[in-house]
């Protein structure tokens, strides 16, 4: 049978085509490899094009006080100083080359008085810095990048879906993915594979992310034999829409914030002010008239403390609604169109610069948000864990197997900074597709074993073969899927203890076992229910390592809060937790130290306080 | 709970397939989109169809509901009658896959055939540009487009006359638009227009407008004024001394002369 299988032959595979998969994509093929792009959806619906607020990068074009090193010591103390350094240094030093190489490719931002790239406030950032356009400069981004890709001569196979990545010793060779439209395998044979593939919101109820974040690279590189990192730390976006009930968790970009939304409890109080973070508190307003001069651009004024980091913001809202002062349905209110009594054409403002969100709260909550507050609360957003790499290369500890975006972790530490996945994307897919092109020029070629595609077909093709059970032990893939949802949503969410994390274990093995026997129904092509039941081992995968390293952090950091551990603790600020499978097969979770960073570094994070 | 009935367009052997129907629950805010996937979660795990974002900022999940031409994720049960069962139907200008799946490839390849865009030299030395912002918000219309091809799918040229490689349609014109009318572009797009991209195929009807989800005037604001370059590039002296006296002649007109050019 073996020789059945199509097979497609590149110098480089990207497996995913959001924006560090274009943008690795892009940077391989101008190398001259070979490319191969795969991804789950259609091109150009990646989340990428979700992303509203905007690519943080350093160019000084507001205040021209903003350079690198600011950059990188914001970038550092948002993550709580566990980020990998060398990877913020990067970042912080390419993040402007990368969105003006942006702009010669066609992107067009919003622009200064001047006639530059136009930049906005956000949180976390000392200076105005994220490049935007409106609210929707994700799409605008994952738009340059695909209508200039798609010269690029790389070849793109959209809606396949990667079940396994192939090996050939030690090296990664390629990878096994079926198509959706006829279910069929094919084998792609490569020198090197980027994993590009996002996030895992999927593994929670309430996300903002869609059905393909199921941590398919995490699990991909995990089965492979590379080592995943931080991955206790998943970022719970704070403004995600509550009601209706349909649409909980749909972002609200903090973009809302950053032009002068407040946050105010059920009784109109602005409670952000009540609880400032010692490490925030010198850079921080003393009063909503200092923090409404910040977003007007005030150099003199420092931000309001709705903008402090996200991990804190989330857990303020969290605060207000479990002590009864939050809105009717479950969350806080966020008000943008209070700046009507500070502005003369208020509601105009709001509608130029934040047009998607008028049009979201519109559409789906009949909410004029130029006139009434918007009903927000916590959701699932981002995982600043994945794959660990290293900073230069973004290859993992596989050989020719590389990673960037979100399924690639390090740069964020503890917790991301609003604004930096778009620089992020930028700065490392680019370095990911420049050292894949090279490693695979430089290595000779490797072999497909055909014992690996025959062995990774047969246990995809299961589930056709079982038979549906109804009623509690179900075997119907979208009811684990959310049995799964619900356990890590109550169990290992934004506030966490020992004993819960360790039901939800017990919950998930559980859970793995039903697995075992999931039953699809139908036949091969297009059928979302057999291509959930193979996501599922992925969600396991991630669902697991995010708790058993939850559990073995001890403190509380960044988007890690222990109610049993509530302060930080000096040790684990010196250490990463690394997850990988040991020989037997079981998951095996490690602290690693952090190597200590140069001096130089070190002299700018002091300096800059 | 309430309940409502949707018929939704399963593929199937005979005459490529039938309406079947089921019953979703039905609780407040929800959309249609919410309804499907009820109804692919607790009844047909292999209901085929494409969603993202759930947020009408992908354009995946296009459809027909009741007839009209849709994204499911902004289409609120609220504002469709219950009473009567709610259709859903892939969109039709294209081939179908599977029961809401449409084959969309013709757009991808459409749009590769659409010259990349080309910026003049930089204007500083440190090779970036100066733009204004008015410059830079003309074209933010066009590329508010979120590819969800309903433009396309109530075309006549695609949908009726499935002249799919002689008029790249809609969607393609406005992202050409967006290419010609960028602050820094300077690619020369109007032979291909007229010639490989039949942008003359156009008879303005302006379907496409009324169902595009992002509200782009795609054809006031992006088609006509790519037609009237391609005229006054390919029109001769009379017609130019013509049109000087009729500032804007008939829409159908200038189609038709176009198409008989």
């Amino acid at each position: 049978m073996a020789a059945d299988y199509p097979k497609h032959e590149h110098d480089v595979l990207v497996i995913g085509a959001g924006g560090a998969g274009l943008r690795a994509a892009i940077e391989a093929s101008g190398e001259g490899a070979s490319v191969g792009l795969v991804c789950k959806s259609m091109l150009g619906k990646a989340h990428t094009v979700m992303a509203e607020g905007g690519i943080a990068a350093a160019l000084g074009n507001v205040d021209d006080r903003d350079n690198w090193k600011v950059h990188f010591s914001d970038t550092m103390r948002g993550g709580q100083y566990i980020n990998n350094w060398r990877m913020a240094e990067l970042h912080a030093k390419e993040a402007p080359e990368r969105v003006r190489e942006l702009e010669s490719w066609g992107a067009l931002f919003d622009r200064t008085k001047g006639g530059r790239i136009l930049q906005r406030n956000f949180g976390g950032h000392r200076y105005p810095r994220l490049a935007h356009v409106g609210d929707r400069t994700g799409l605008e981004m994952i738009r340059t990048l695909q209508d200039h890709g798609i010269h690029q001569g790389i070849d793109v196979h959209m809606e396949f879906t990667v079940v396994c990545l192939l090996k050939d010793g030690d090296r990664v060779s390629g990878a096994l993915a079926y198509d959706r439209e006829r279910g069929r395998f094919r084998v792609f044979h490569a020198n090197a594979v980027v994993l590009a593939t996002g996030g895992i919101g999927r593994a929670y109820r309430i996300t903002s992310n869609s059905w393909e974040y199921t941590g398919d690279g995490h699990a991909l590189a995990y089965r492979a034999g590379a080592e995943l990192i931080d991955m206790e730390f998943i970022q719970f976006h704070p403004t995600g829409m509550v009601w209706p009930p349909s649409v909980r968790g749909i972002l609200v970009t903090e973009g809302v914030r950053g032009e002068g939304g407040v946050l105010l409890n059920k009784e109109g109080k602005r409670f952000m002010f009540d609880d400032i973070p010692d490490n925030y508190k010198s850079q921080t307003a003393d009063s909503p008239e200092e923090g409404w001069r910040y977003t007007q651009g005030d150099r003199n004024a420092r931000r309001p403390p709705e903008l402090l980091t996200r991990d804190h913001v989330a857990r303020c809202i969290l605060r207000e609604v479990r002590e009864g002062r939050g809105s009717p349905h479950g969350g806080v209110f966020l008000d943008i169109a209070w700046i009507s009594e500070k502005l003369a054409n208020g509601a105009e403002h709001i509608q130029k610069k934040l047009p998607s969100m008028y049009h979201q709260f519109m559409q789906l909550a009949k909410i004029d948000i130029t006139k009434e507050p918007m009903e927000v609360g916590p959701t699932t957003h981002y995982v600043m864990g994945g794959i660990r790499v290293n900073a230069d290369s973004q290859m993992s500890n596989v050989p020719g197997l590389f990673a960037c975006g979100e399924c690639a972790a390090g740069i964020n530490g503890a917790n991301r900074l609003g604004g930096n996945s778009l620089s992020d994307l930028l700065v490392l897919g680019k370095r990911a597709g420049e050292y894949a092109a090279k490693f695979a020029k430089e290595h000779g070629g490797t072999s497909i074993d055909m014992s690996q595609v025959e062995e990774a077909e047969q246990a995809a093709l299961k589930p056709f073969s079982e038979t549906p059970i109804e009623g509690e032990e179900s075997n119907n893939p979208y009811d684990i899927q959310f049995a799964l949802q619900e356990t890590m949503q109550s169990l290992v969410g934004i506030v966490r203890q020992g004993a819960e994390m360790e039901q939800a274990l017990e919950k998930i093995a559980q859970l793995k076992k039903r697995a075992q026997r999931v039953a699809v129904t139908g036949h091969r092509e297009f059928n979302p229910g057999w291509h959930t039941a193979l996501d599922l081992a992925n969600l396991f995968t991630v669902a697991e390592a995010v708790t058993r390293s939850a559990l073995l952090r001890e403190e509380s950091r960044g988007a890690q809060f222990r109610k049993d551990f509530t302060s930080k603790d000096p040790e684990w600020g010196k250490a990463n937790i690394a997850t990988s499978q040991g020989p037997d097969g079981q998951m095996k979770v490690e602290r690693i130290p952090i190597p200590e960073m140069p001096a130089e570094l070190n002299a700018i994070i002091e300096e800059m306080g | 709970m309430k309940s409502a009935t949707f018929k939704i367009w399963r593929s199937g052997e005979e005459e490529g397939g039938r309406f079947e129907e089921y019953a979703a629950e039905v609780e407040e805010g929800m959309v249609v989109l919410d309804a499907v996937r009820q109804i692919q979660s607790k009844q047909v795990n292999d209901l085929a169809l494409r969603w993202n974002c759930k947020a009408g900022k992908c354009g995946s999940c296009s459809a027909e509901i009741n007839g009209m031409p849709k994204l499911m994720c902004m289409t609120r049960l609220s504002d469709l009658p219950l009473d009567k069962p709610v259709t859903v139907e892939p969109i039709k200008a294209f081939p179908l896959i599977k029961d809401l799946v449409a084959d969309v490839s013709s757009n991808y390849r459409a749009k590769k055939s659409i010259k990349k865009f080309k910026p003049r030299a930089p204007d500083e030395a440190d090779g970036t540009w100066r733009m204004v912002q008015s410059d830079v918000d003309r074209v933010q219309e066009f590329r508010k487009c979120i590819e969800c091809f309903l433009c396309q799918d109530v075309c006549h040229v695609l949908r009726d006359h499935r002249l799919h490689e002689k008029f790249v349609g809609p969607r393609s014109l406005v992202y050409a638009a967006s290419l010609d009318m960028h602050p820094l572009d300077v690619e020369d797009r109007l032979e291909d227009l007229k010639e490989s991209h039949g942008v003359g195929y156009c008879n303005i009807t302006k379907c496409c407008t009324k169902v595009c989800p992002e509200n782009i005037t795609i054809t006031d604001n992006a088609i006509i004024p790519l037609k009237e370059r391609v005229v006054d590039r390919h029109y001769d002296p009379l017609a130019k001394l013509f049109r000087l006296f009729r500032r804007r002649p008939s829409s159908e007109t200038q189609a038709q002369s176009e198409n008989h050019d």
